[in-house]
């Protein structure tokens, strides 16, 4: 009796399994409807050819409308988001990416403004440097100059007073 | 006849544009003062004579003279009188011409100073700005003409032409296509004037500066006359950037005021470069260092701004194709290429004279942590440019194109501002010369700890966790901090000091130093401004979903129930579709918005306008995007919570009272000490 049971249970989840995995009007597939802010969390990182630089989650021409729709379609039928911008790349070409994708030439994207950046910061640096150099070596030449000139001074009054010794 | 005439005076003022750039050469090559006088004059006759050609076409435009093609392309007869006048800057030969008469009344303004003292530099600023001018014109007379009309040939074909071809009779469509939708709006109304009015003052201390370079005068006078004219020109530039800025917020849809846009970007990239000028120019008339970095900066603003137009009106930006296709692509890139060559000609050939008479000994000081902020804003720069540019550089060298949007921009200058925002706090604590560590913190201290307490309070009381909205708050709390402490040190010295009650000195202290308070004021308007863009950039959300009537939608506190959908004709060829929302805020009804989409027969355009709730903590911000026709049952809409976005509209405000502030000329006491004296001895 028990394994008449257990055999009817499996049949039963056996049954309901194919049942929600190929009947398209399921309850199982109307939960998994993707809803418009799914749609938009991908199409937001998507620019149409067609629309310049208008995200495809705010643009409201026909076009983007129906792209909109066929990522809906594709996360019905279980695409990921990364399969769905791939998808679109194939078809329509990297610009519909925000970014370029990091390779070949793309790279010289996101390294020309950091490498300038650092390029600036470390010529700054040492003109810094240079200056100070040259403030301090100016410094020390002018307390040179005062110390002679003193010294001058010294020896100048030195003969001032030999001299009015001598006339006295 | 009339559009012939005004061609026929827009050439006369290319042909005196042309002249007086020959007799200001001439006169100073051979010391003969008269010449020199010819060309000035000559200069300003420009400005009346662009003024009749601007009259004739505002003329045509709101008399509705369609067999002139730039009419018919801009204007129809269903525009209002006020939009049709504003159409003249709404195309791209029109535009032109009005770049031109701005142009024309700065350059004219300009010789109407005084010249005693800087007789020399006369000959050279009416050449950098005669050739500007002519340039422009030139782009109009010989690729845009405004004044081409249509003429109707003996097989049928319309064709445009300046002159009848032979053979043909005058053609006159009946009306004309109209303004594009999305420019008619107010914001879009006043942007374009003031970005070109940005954009043709800082041709004025370009041509000051180039001025110095040829004559060798190159101390600090050159900045000190255009001092004025080039916060002026930073004004226009800004506030024509945050009309922009407004104009994408109503109009476009998106639910955000700036989209890194080439367009934008092109506006902006001037702004950045004449910012860090602004900047780095204080340090050569306190301490005459860094000449060459401010020649370097004026030149590279002035390649922007012309960089800048080209971007925006040769359609390189669509496509590099477009560009060689366009008429004045080509012009604009040869003309922006001869510029840098003979800047940066002169620029080398007078590097020498350029050497600062000071050395830069803390880095500390107030002139190293300027030179810090010019690095910051030259980064931004970059940034931008680079962003701009790659585009088209990987379409010339792959065919491929590719976009560079937000992401990028935001990831690469978000940490900039930052910096930026807090060195904006520092730099006024440090002094001319050195500083130190234990200087500057002794100066802080104060508003570093305010700065805290009030972050402590964000965090527990305002619940913020994003790590970057909590350093963007430290930035702009520390900052705000010291420069409200600044304002209340110097009107509390000035109060005890002159026994005046604190308002008044406050009041005082701006007319003592206009410059600097007007300064400060501006770096306050700019934290107002950040805070705006921390709030929408870290705590915007948003929702979309299909109502149908009474149903409801809710985003946070607000809940929104879809009452209504009208679909009407209004009496200016458009219809509209305006959908009624009520609004809930925690269960409270607080308001009925009007979302809408206007569609527009003549140009066959829909335009998204988003019906707004708007305070100062934040904006409700809903969006129709679609709806059924015939039922009317059900509609789309996508809602956005933006927190303290008004912040940054009326940081805009306050920063526009700044710039005034700090541009107001000061008082000249000598003039009435003499007149007084004079007036005492002839009482005696």
């Amino acid at each position: 009796m028990k394994t008449e049971k257990k055999w009817l249970y499996g049949f039963i989840l056996a049954a309901l399994v194919i049942i929600a995995f190929t009947n398209p009007g399921s309850a199982f597939a109307q939960d998994n409807t993707p809803t418009d802010n799914d749609v938009n969390a991908i199409a937001r990182q998507m620019f149409c050819p067609v629309c310049e630089n208008t995200p495809l989650d705010v643009c409201p021409t026909e076009a983007c409308k129906d792209w909109r729709e066929l990522i809906r379609l594709k996360l019905t039928e279980g695409w990921t988001e990364q399969q769905i911008k791939t998808y679109f790349v194939e078809q329509y070409g990297a610009r519909v990416l925000a970014e370029p994708p990091m390779q070949g030439l793309n790279l010289l994207m996101y390294i020309l403004p950091p490498a300038l950046m650092l390029a600036g910061a470390a010529f700054l640096g040492k003109a810094f440097l240079s200056m100070r150099q040259n403030a301090e070596r100016s410094k020390i030449s002018i307390e040179n100059d005062k110390a002679a000139e003193s010294a001058e001074d010294k020896y100048a009054n030195l003969i001032e007073d030999e001299i009015n010794k001598r006339e006295a | 006849m009339i559009a012939d005439f005004g061609y026929g005076i827009f050439l006369l003022s290319f042909i005196l544009s042309i002249y007086a750039v020959f007799a200001a050469i001439y006169g100073y090559q051979t010391n003969k003062y008269t010449w020199v006088e010819s060309s000035r004059l000559a200069m300003q006759l420009t400005f009346p004579l662009i003024t009749i050609t601007s009259g004739i076409l505002v003329y045509l435009l709101v008399t509705d003279q369609y067999h002139v093609s730039f009419i018919y392309e801009v204007t129809s007869r269903s525009m209002p009188l006020y939009l049709k006048i504003t159409s003249l800057w709404g195309g791209q030969s029109g535009s032109l011409v009005f770049w031109s008469w701005l142009m024309s009344s700065f350059a004219t303004a300009v010789t109407f100073r005084k010249w005693d003292r800087d007789r020399e530099f006369l000959p050279w600023v009416v050449v950098v700005s005669s050739v500007t001018l002519a340039f422009f014109v030139g782009l109009v007379i010989f690729f845009e003409n405004p004044f081409e009309k249509f003429w109707q040939t003996f097989n049928g074909d319309v064709v445009t032409a300046m002159f009848q071809p032979a053979g043909s009779v005058p053609f006159s469509p009946p009306d004309g296509k109209g303004l594009n939708p999305l420019l008619r709006h107010p914001g879009m109304i006043i942007h374009p004037p003031m970005l070109y009015l940005g954009f043709v003052s800082f041709v004025i201390p370009f041509a000051f500066a180039i001025a110095a370079l040829i004559t060798g005068r190159t101390d600090d006078r050159w900045t000190r006359i255009t001092r004025r004219w080039t916060i002026v020109a930073w004004l226009f530039l800004s506030i024509g950037l945050i009309l922009g800025g407004r104009w994408a917020y109503d109009v476009l849809g998106w639910g955000g005021y700036w989209g890194w846009d080439p367009v934008e970007i092109a506006a902006f990239m001037p702004w950045l470069v004449g910012t860090a000028f602004l900047h780095s120019v204080m340090i050569q008339e306190k301490r005459g260092m860094f000449k060459e970095w401010n020649m370097i900066l004026i030149i590279l603003t002035y390649a922007m701004v012309i960089f800048g137009t080209f971007l925006t009106r040769s359609g390189v930006l669509s496509s590099v194709h477009a560009f060689a296709q366009s008429a004045i692509g080509p012009s604009f890139f040869i003309f922006i290429g001869v510029t840098l060559v003979v800047s940066t000609a002169l620029l080398i050939y007078r590097w020498k004279d350029l050497r600062s008479e000071a050395e830069l000994t803390s880095m500390l000081s107030r002139e190293a942590l300027f030179l810090l902020n010019n690095l910051l804003f030259i980064s931004i720069y970059i940034v931008c440019f680079w962003g701009v540019l790659f585009p088209l550089i990987s379409e010339l060298f792959t065919g491929q194109k590719v976009t560079v949007g937000p992401p990028f921009y935001e990831r690469a200058t978000g940490p900039l501002f930052a910096a930026l925002v807090v060195l904006m706090g520092i730099a006024p604590l440090s002094a001319w010369g050195h500083s130190t560590i234990k200087t500057l913190g002794k100066a802080a201290w104060k508003p570093a700890t305010a700065a805290v307490i009030g972050l402590l309070a964000i965090i527990f009381v305002g619940k913020v966790t994003n790590i970057y909205a909590i350093i963007g708050f430290f930035a702009v709390l520390f900052t705000s901090f010291i420069t409200l402490y600044e304002f209340w040190r110097a009107a509390y010295a000035r109060s005890r000091a002159q026994k005046e009650n604190l308002v008044l000195s406050l009041w005082r202290l701006f007319g003592k130093n206009r410059r600097r308070y007007g300064g400060y004021l501006i770096h306050l308007s700019i934290i107002l401004m950040a805070v705006g863009i921390i709030g929408l950039e870290m705590f915007q959300t948003e929702t979309q979903g299909t109502l149908a009537q009474g149903e409801s939608l809710t985003l946070g506190e607000y809940k929104i129930t879809y009452n209504d959908l009208a679909i009407f004709d209004s009496n200016d060829n458009r219809n509209l579709a305006r959908a009624t929302i009520s609004v809930e805020k925690n269960g409270q009804f607080v308001g009925e918005l009007h979302p809408r989409r206007d569609y527009f027969y003549e140009s066959q355009q829909p335009m998204t306008i988003p019906g707004v709730r708007s305070t100062i903590q934040d904006d409700l911000y809903i969006i129709l995007v679609d709806w059924q026709p015939i039922t009317t049952e059900g509609a789309t809409f996508k809602v956005y919570h933006n927190p303290l976005v008004n912040w940054l509209w009326w940081g805009s405000i306050m920063m526009i009272l700044g710039s005034m502030v700090a541009a107001w000329p000061e008082k000249d006491p000598e003039p009435r000490k003499v007149s007084s004296n004079a007036a005492l001895a002839a009482a005696d």
